[in-house]
């Protein structure tokens, strides 16, 4: 049973008297355009906004390997199931619109804003969040090396940063291209310039990222000695 | 954000019907630009169409040696794909020159076409925008204006497309592929998929209510030195102030298309009987009719050096 | 403590744990988040619900309507605060417009409600459902235009030494150049954010807040209660550069909903309105006149700057730097505060340092040039060892021509060439750029607590807060050496008003202040140990867990066997900062990278060499300056708040539009501290360090993108739409 809401919101939406709309007004103009409906071109009306009762929905779903069952209002994006209804508020919330990459998490192996997803997108899947890679008591190899090379000041971009390195080496090792690689038929190598574009979807404004490159590129470095040593990688 | 009821579509065909048919009803992939836009009540529908478990994720080749892929191919696995990168570098490296690793790891083929304008007005509820609201008015037009369109615009409308892969695409002649409420499928040119604004501008694409792209194609390789080149003042992380995507033959002839600049990826065909002729040329053509603004007048100087630098470049 | 003389030897001049270079002590909780910032404290209060607030559509005017109606009676919604229902609300000290407005309007974004729900996505759905008529009147938004009416700022009148205008008329060599600075803003990654809870007529804030008392101060003055009756806790803060000295609109409505909601509301603010809502560093014209001897010594310096803020605002200052950093017998620097009609203006990393340097720098690059001297040369000449205001008034410390010597040296100078646009390597255009930076050390007292138990923990306590600058270490580092304890013998507790009261975190005063009250709070705290010890004669040492005295070695922890041992004290200065200039200098070196096709401009490598008194923990010390270079980056290379000049707010609200720079736009960069320790400053010889980073970096980029190109722009930010037309001709 997913859909146990409304079947269809706006019908049994309560309707509100016209609002006034004075030469002077500047009410919020909520658009409702429809970009992709060449023959309805409707216009939107400024007004009546109906008042819709919320959508609640049941999500399961594992985070950092204990399975999770929420029950939740549609709306409820994967980080605020994390933070509000998880309690896991490692994961930060520094823009809500994918402009920062504070909300960095690994989802089925690929780090995203958990801000532009919803969790009901997120049906059996599997989420690793900053929490879920150490603990103060046990660091991951990547949260040890921004320690020991300061790669943050204010720890707010922090947890963001560091889900994205962890999936940044990840992804150079993968093969994946960037915009700064030479050659897109070669595999990219984990250099300076390739991890600077790559995790330039983490905005840190305490400027802490010539720290930041100094730990990832001793983590790539430990890395690639395990992998000629035939150890696995963690 | 308001309200809506979600569910994941079963079929293309079913997700199609089902959009024509729920009120407010609208397709979510990656969702990344669609959630966006609804966290400002930008966007408000009633319905949301998850269209990620429909198995759109797959590039596959085509009878006559081109590659269709999928509506729901991320945009790191199109830029990743080894055919891709080898015979139509021009798509991979736009799409690695967009947005950033996170979101290109959910951001869709079919979203990344029909994303909307990144100008700033737009996304702001308070103020007149045509194309949020029709009949509202430009503020951009006379505001700030930096980074909006200098071509194909309108009286009412100076917004641009954002999207750095259609560029690309458009540079290789995709075709769009749909399915349509009724279950019929059709092919658009992706020439015609995004319409210039008019006085309509929040028609922004030449789709049907509740049809579903299902697939872009690209047609067999053209070979030649293909470069995608991106402007902005932030070196990553930043929409386009002016990028090029250009095919370059070892004759020197080839193709051009303009991000950054216009409503839509900025081709015109006739321009690249010049390309021999140089940059110069090559967009006199592209931008004769450009109508720029004071804060952005310089994108039609920058485009043309711009293409220049690529073309020499592709010269080698 | 009263510090009045020069410090002589001290405990902390043993250095086996201050000035090592150590990893920060809350390192651990940042890396694994699990350190709590204020909006996550779910551990503190129960039944929280969400607050969201709804800014003003217009800048200026009356709201003439508001139907809360629909608000009222949607989903989960608890309550709806706006300024009818909000009773009388006074406004601190600190605010210049209103935190909740009503009728009256302000300035664009000024909270107008504030809807309290079960969850947040209901709060935001209801906040959409209020209907606001708007009466908009016009306002004034473009400082170029309100430049002619700008006045003289209250407390601020101009300085003027000798005659400028005539030794500058007849000075031989002459600049007068005018440089415009936009309107900038903070951007730090934590969104405002605050949870409140009444307990009877007690309210507790879980807030970010980087000046606890001065909070706890408007708090109380805001909402017209007791300031005991106000705790504000805020152990961590997302980044602040002076967007969190003041208490802003998140504190004051999720106080005010949790009180109409009756239980515990949070509110963060959404990042597009934190532009317009919160404070901003106000843009600056500025015009710079230098007359010069031939041979290259300054006569004649004159620095006017306009800048416009609310109604009762301040103007930036960007003329301070002028009045002491060079020498010149005949000077002149004035300010002129236009009224506009924007977002409230106010502090933020370095304010009048950053934009001022961002021009006088320039200015100094372009006088070396018509002097045709090496522009470090220039500034060598005319360095000064005293306040040039005041001859007879000396630096505490000046090692300014140093920092420049060194700095030449390590990055190569003499390589640079000094005609614009003559390296090219490839695509690229090359050059070289430096600055010098200055920023004062500002002295204020500052309190501490300090407790020993019967395990010889230490544990000390103080309202100063850690917005990154890495306070919980260095703090710990003062009393670890203070006490003769290893540094994980001590715990330390900031950010809330229940701790004696601190100097804060502002104007990088907070290091050296916050660091030299806990060195009293010890020293007292040593007094207590030795008289429990029945050590009463010779002043005893502590080392390695132990006191020691008169051949007589016990461990610290036995003072505390029957009981903790608390000692308090503050650090009070007497007159030391009158009697000398204290300030601290940097010589900034930016290598950049011109796109010779689309004037796109990269950095390649960054230098500050700095002289910034003792360096407490070289790791967080050099961050600062790293951190603090990249965002000089920024403003010298993309930060503008784009105003609409008919509308009167920033455009470009959000951090896809507000650009700051990224991983991809900042080099490797290099930072030297000069062996420097100044007993003026404080019983820990150091000063501040957290915004000498930003100050002239800016200017060494702008210098830089001249001499690879040949293109001087003077309106920040430099971007490649001002060098695009002068670049070469492309085949
Ligand atoms: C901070 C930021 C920076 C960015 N920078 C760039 C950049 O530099 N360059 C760039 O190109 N892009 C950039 N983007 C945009 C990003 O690429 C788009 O958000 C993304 O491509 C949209 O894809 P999606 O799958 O998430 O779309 P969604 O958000 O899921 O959908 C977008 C639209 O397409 C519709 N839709 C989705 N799938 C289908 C389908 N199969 N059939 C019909 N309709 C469908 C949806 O209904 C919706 O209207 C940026 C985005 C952000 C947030
Ligand atoms: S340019 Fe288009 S999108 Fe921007 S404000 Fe004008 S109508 Fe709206
Ligand atoms: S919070 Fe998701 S990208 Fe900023
Ligand atoms: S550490 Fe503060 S934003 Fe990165």
């Amino acid at each position: 049973m997913r859909n146990h809401g409304n079947a269809d919101v706006s019908r049994r939406g309560l309707l509100l008297g016209a609002a006034a709309s004075a030469a002077l007004t500047a009410t919020p103009r909520h658009g409702q355009a429809m970009p992709a409906d060449a023959d309805v071109p409707s216009a939107p009306h400024p007004g009546p906004v109906p008042i819709m009762n919320p959508v609640m929905n049941r999500v399961s779903l594992t985070v950092n390997g204990a399975a999770q069952t929420l029950e939740m209002d549609t709306r409820t994006t994967l980080l605020d199931a994390l933070r509000e209804h998880l309690r896991l508020t490692g994961t930060k919330k520094g823009c809500d619109h994918g402009q920062c990459g504070a909300c960095t998490v690994i989802v089925d192996g690929r780090r995203i804003n958990s801000c532009l997803t919803l969790a009901v997108m997120h049906e059996g899947g599997s989420v690793t969040t900053v929490e879920g890679l150490g603990t103060p008591a046990k660091l991951h190899p990547m949260q040890a090396a921004f320690v020991k090379h300061d790669g943050y000041q204010c720890g707010y971009c922090t947890p963001g940063q560091i889900c994205s390195a962890v999936a940044v080496l990840d992804e150079i090792k993968a093969g994946i291209p960037s915009h700064v690689t030479a050659s897109l038929t070669d595999a990219p190598q984990a250099t300076n310039a390739e991890m600077r574009e790559r995790m330039s979807g983490n905005v840190c404004r305490c400027g802490a990222y010539s720290n930041i490159l100094e730990a990832m590129t001793e983590v790539a470095g430990q890395k690639m000695a395990d992998q000629q040593n035939g150890r696995d990688p963690a | 954000m308001r309200p809506f009821t979600y569910e994941r579509a079963t079929s293309p065909a079913d997700a199609s019907a089902k959009a024509a048919s729920i009120p407010g009803a609208r397709f979510i992939a990656g969702g990344t630009n669609l959630l966006d836009l609804m966290k400002l009540q930008i966007e408000t529908p009633a319905h949301l169409i998850d269209v990620n478990g429909l198995g759109l994720d797959k590039i596959e080749e085509t009878p006559d040696g081109g590659l269709r892929v999928g509506a729901l191919v991320r945009n790191t696995d199109l830029a990743a794909d080894m055919r891709v990168r080898r015979h139509y570098a021009v798509l991979s490296r736009a799409l690695v020159a967009g947005a950033s690793g996170q979101l290109r790891n959910v951001a869709t083929t079919a979203g990344n076409l029909l994303q909307r304008t990144r100008c700033p007005y737009f996304y702001d509820p308070n103020q007149p925008c045509n194309k949020r609201q029709p009949g509202s008015g430009c503020s951009a037009i006379g505001g700030v204006s930096r980074q909006l369109g200098v071509v194909g615009t309108s009286e009412a409308c100076i917004a641009t497309h954002p999207s750095d892969m259609a560029v690309a695409m458009r540079v290789l002649d995709a075709t769009v592929e749909t399915v349509r409420p009724g279950g019929a499928t059709r092919a658009i040119p992706i020439a015609e998929l995004h319409r210039l604004p008019g006085d309509t501008p929040h028609v922004e694409t030449s789709l049907e209510r509740g049809e579903l792209i299902t697939a872009v194609t690209l047609p067999k390789p053209v070979g030649g030195a293909q470069l995608y080149h991106k402007v902005r003042d932030r070196a990553s992380y930043a929409f386009a102030l002016v990028s090029v995507a250009a095919i370059v033959q070892p004759d020197g002839t080839g193709r051009v298309a303009l991000g950054g600049v216009a409503p839509k990826p900025w081709r015109v065909e006739a321009a690249e009987a010049h390309m021999k002729q140089g940059a110069k040329a090559v967009t006199a053509g592209l931008l004769a009719d450009a109508r720029p603004t004071d804060d952005n007048r310089f994108k039609v100087r920058l485009a043309e050096r711009t293409l220049a630098a690529v073309l020499a470049e592709a010269r080698g | 403590m009263k510090f009045d003389t020069p410090a002589a030897a001290n405990p902390i001049d043993q250095l086996k744990v201050v000035g090592k270079a150590t990893d920060r002590i809350d390192g651990p909780l940042k890396t694994t988040g699990t350190a709590p910032y204020a909006y996550e404290r779910h551990d503190v209060v129960a039944n929280q619900a969400h607050g969201f607030i709804l800014g003003s559509a217009i800048a200026k005017g009356r709201i003439s309507r508001m139907d809360i109606a629909a608000a009222k009676v949607a989903p989960g919604v608890i309550a709806v605060v706006t300024a009818e229902n909000a009773g009388t609300l006074g406004k601190g000290k600190w605010n210049t417009a209103a935190l909740l407005g009503g009728p009256e309007i302000q300035h664009y974004h000024q909270a107008v409600a504030l809807v309290v729900a079960e969850t947040f996505e209901q709060a935001r759905d209801a906040a959409g459902l209020i209907k606001v008529d708007y009466q908009a009147e016009a306002g004034a938004y473009d400082l170029a235009a309100a430049r002619n009416g700008a006045t003289v700022a209250k407390g601020e009148p101009d300085s003027t030494v000798g005659d400028f205008n005539g030794a500058y008329t007849a000075a031989p060599v002459q600049l007068d150049a005018t440089y415009t600075t936009p309107d900038q803003g903070h951007a730090m990654m934590e969104p405002h954010a605050t949870i409140a809870a009444w307990n009877g007529d007690k309210l507790t804030l879980w807030t970010a807040n980087q000046m606890i008392n001065w909070g706890v101060k408007d708090v109380s003055q805001t909402l017209n209660i007791p300031e005991e009756n106000i705790r504000l806790i805020s152990p961590y803060i997302g980044g602040g550069f002076g967007g969190k000295l003041f208490v802003r609109s998140d504190a004051l409505m999720a106080a005010l909903g949790a009180k109409v909601a009756g239980r515990p509301v949070k509110v963060a603010l959404t990042r597009p309105l934190m532009f317009n809502n919160t404070t901003h560093r106000p843009a600056t014209i500025q015009r710079i006149r230098i007359g010069a001897t031939r041979e290259g010594r300054i006569t004649a310096i004159g620095h006017e700057s306009w800048s416009g803020d609310l109604p009762g605002g301040k103007p930036e200052t960007a003329v301070q730097q002028t009045r002491l950093l060079y020498a010149g017998a005949n000077r002149l620097t004035a300010m002129r505060l236009a009224v506009l009609d924007l977002p409230e203006g106010n502090a933020m990393r370095a304010p009048g340092e950053a934009p001022g340097l961002m021009a006088l720098e320039v200015a100094m690059d372009e006088m070396a040039e018509k002097l045709g001297m090496d522009p470090i040369q220039f500034r060598i000449l005319n360095d000064t060892q005293e306040d040039p205001e005041k001859p007879g008034r000396p630096y505490s410390q000046r090692q300014l021509t140093e920092c420049l010597r060194q700095g030449a040296e390590r990055f190569g100078w003499a390589k640079r060439d000094p005609k614009p646009a003559s390296v090219r390597e490839g695509r690229w255009l090359v050059g070289m750029g430096m600055a010098a930076g200055f920023r004062n050390n500002l002295v204020t007292k500052s309190a501490a607590r300090v407790r020993l138990d019967g395990q010889g923990m230490v544990t000390v306590e103080t309202d100063m807060t850690d917005i990154g600058t890495g306070t919980y270490t260095i703090i710990a580092q003062t009393a670890a050496e203070t006490m003769g304890v290893p540094l994980d013998k001590v715990a330390v507790r900031l950010g809330d008003s229940n701790f004696p009261v601190s100097c804060g975190s502002g104007g990088q005063w907070g290091a050296n202040n916050s660091t030299a009250g806990v060195y009293a709070a010890c020293m007292k705290l040593r007094q207590s140990v030795a008289r429990k010890l029945g050590f009463n004669a010779a002043e005893p040492h502590f080392a390695d867990g132990h006191v020691s005295s008169g051949g007589h070695t016990v461990p610290l922890a036995q003072a505390a066997k029957d009981g903790d041992l608390v000692a308090e004290d503050q650090i009070e200065y007497g007159d030391l900062d009158k009697k000398y200039q204290q300030s601290t200098f940097a010589g900034h070196f930016v290598e950049v990278a011109v796109d010779s096709a689309t004037g796109e401009i990269r950095l390649r490598r960054m230098l500050a060499v700095c002289a910034a008194g003792r360096i407490l923990n070289p790791k967080s010390a050099r961050s600062q300056v790293i951190g603090a270079m990249t965002m000089g980056a920024g403003a010298a290379l993309m930060e503008e708040l784009a105003v609409d000049k008919r509308r009167g707010f920033f455009v470009n609200h959000d951090l896809a539009g507000y650009e700051v720079p990224v991983h991809a736009d900042i080099p490797h960069q290099e930072v030297v501290f000069l062996d420097e320790v100044d007993p003026i400053s404080s019983p820990m010889k150091a000063k501040g360090v957290g915004e000498l980073g930003i100050c002239g970096v800016g200017a060494a980029v702008a210098n830089a993108v001249y001499n690879a190109t040949g293109v001087r722009v003077r309106d920040y930010p430099v971007t490649l739409d001002k060098v695009l037309d002068h670049l070469p001709e492309m085949t």
